[in-house]
């Protein structure tokens, strides 16, 4: 899944286009047939997502149902991304940037301290982003609903000998995915703060979030 | 290893599953009695199941993409609730997740409990899920899981391919819990098993008494991010 597909979208066309700082959050309700795209506008951006049914927010993004699905342990153009009942969410309809990762997880102050240290305990992090979006959001959506999460983006490579590492990215300035919504579809996005990371170059940056209402 | 007064001894039947609350200093060790195996497990924190096994955790913190022996199982709390002290497998798998209905369904047929009596065909998901409602944990609480006695492989492109022939009749992979832990398990066929008839195997299942990790144990000190982990674990026993 290293494809590359360019979108003609028009974003004059978008009925919302806003850009989305470093450490911050963001939390949207895709109706289905609509159109969502994150562009990386400084290049190498880490943007960890998750997906829930509108309607039954139990019922949430797999990674693992998706990757064994579609037998390929990286997203790209054509991933479906299932959820819990084996039906995609979303599906990956374009994407400059070629491989995306969903095994790497979101970034929290507990697993900081253990890949970094001590010193990164009180440092922001992903699951604090979306732990106080959930808050937010409120209709019961808690700790309890965080599990597997897309980080569009991001490149870590897994080796045949069972390794896996965080590789420099292989995005770059002005690349961008775009999801179609499968079915109504909650969004949170946290972009990521992580400073501890080759992955985003030790320094987050905004991310451009555009939603088109139908495809 | 301690061998004596084991805990519990049995066998876990073909298309069985289980939850148990395993205890800090004891040890489970699943036996692959026929070869061919596959356990689905999940793992929760005993006191709290808020706190349970996070596959990218585990895998990012020790740069993995399998699990076999010296590798730690973490919590989404940067605790290690559990460790891999031996294998003779050698590639577990935790990115593929377990069958559901609709797969078992599509791949292998439907059985009912009417027609086969208790060689109905219960899918892995309904099997957790059950014994997960028994703790009064549901759907939310569904992550990533282990299968134990499975490999699938991951080429340079990263295409995903399962093995044949990983795990033989006798394979075994002891785990020692480092937290009390609910441990849930359920011994189905892994979803890209390719044989044609549904065919799930039974599992020896041993739990015993097993020595906390000491100061030199192999798994703390396979890395600084388990040394780290281990901190944290034993600073919640305090």
């Amino acid at each position: 899944m290293s494809t590359l597909s360019v979108s003609e979208r028009d974003p004059a066309l978008a009925h919302l286009d806003c850009e989305l700082p470093a450490g911050e959050g963001w939390t949207y309700e895709l109706e289905r047939g609509a159109v969502l795209r994150i562009v990386d506008l400084h290049g190498n951006q880490a943007v960890d997502t998750l997906f829930f049914d509108a309607h039954d927010y139990a019922n949430r993004y797999s990674a693992v149902d998706t990757l064994r699905e579609q037998g390929s342990a990286y997203l790209g153009v054509g991933s479906r991304l299932l959820a819990l009942d084996g039906e995609p969410l979303v599906s990956i309809i374009a994407d400059t940037c070629g491989r995306h990762d969903t095994l790497g997880g979101a970034c929290s102050q507990e697993s900081n301290v253990v890949r970094y240290g001590a010193h990164t305990r009180h440092m922001h992090a992903c699951r604090n982003t979306f732990l106080a979006q959930a808050l937010r959001w409120g209709r019961g959506l808690d700790k309890r609903d965080l599990s597997a999460n897309v980080n569009f983006f991001m490149n870590v490579p897994l080796t045949p000998d069972g390794g896996l590492r965080f590789a420099d990215g292989i995005s770059a300035p002005g690349r961008c995915v775009e999801l179609a919504a499968e079915r109504d579809t909650l969004v949170l996005i946290s972009n990521c703060p992580q400073l501890n990371n080759p992955c985003n170059g030790y320094d987050p940056t905004p991310v451009q979030l555009l939603v088109w209402s139908q495809a | 290893m301690q061998t004596d007064a084991t805990i519990l001894d049995f066998v876990l039947p073909a298309g069985g599953s289980l939850s148990r609350v395993c205890h800090r200093a004891s040890a489970l060790t699943l036996t692959d009695l026929q070869g061919g195996a596959n356990v689905c497990a999940l793992l929760y924190r005993a006191e709290d199941p808020l706190e349970r096994y996070c596959m990218p955790d585990t895998l990012k913190a020790q740069h993995l993409a399998r699990l076999t022996a010296g590798v730690a199982l973490y919590s989404d709390m940067g605790r290690v609730l559990a460790s891999i002290v031996r294998d003779s497998c050698g590639w577990h798998d935790t990115i593929t997740g377990h069958t559901t209905p609709a797969l078992l369904a599509a791949r292998w047929g439907a059985r009912s409990y009417q027609q086969a009596r208790n060689d109905w065909r219960q899918s892995a998901r309904e099997l957790l899920l059950v014994e997960l409602a028994k703790h009064g944990l549901g759907r939310r609480d569904l992550v990533a899981n282990v299968n134990f006695f499975t490999k699938v492989a991951i080429a340079d492109d990263g295409e995903l391919t399962y093995e044949m022939g990983n795990s033989s009749a006798g394979a075994t992979v002891t785990l020692r819990f480092e937290l009390d832990t609910l441990l849930i398990l359920a011994a189905t066929p892994h979803p890209l098993d390719p044989a044609t008839e549904w065919s799930p195997r039974p599992v020896g299942v041993r739990i015993a008494p097993a020595r906390p990790p000491a100061e030199d144990d192999p798994v703390r000190g396979a890395c600084p991010e388990n040394e780290r982990g281990f901190a944290a674990s034993e600073e919640a026993l305090r």
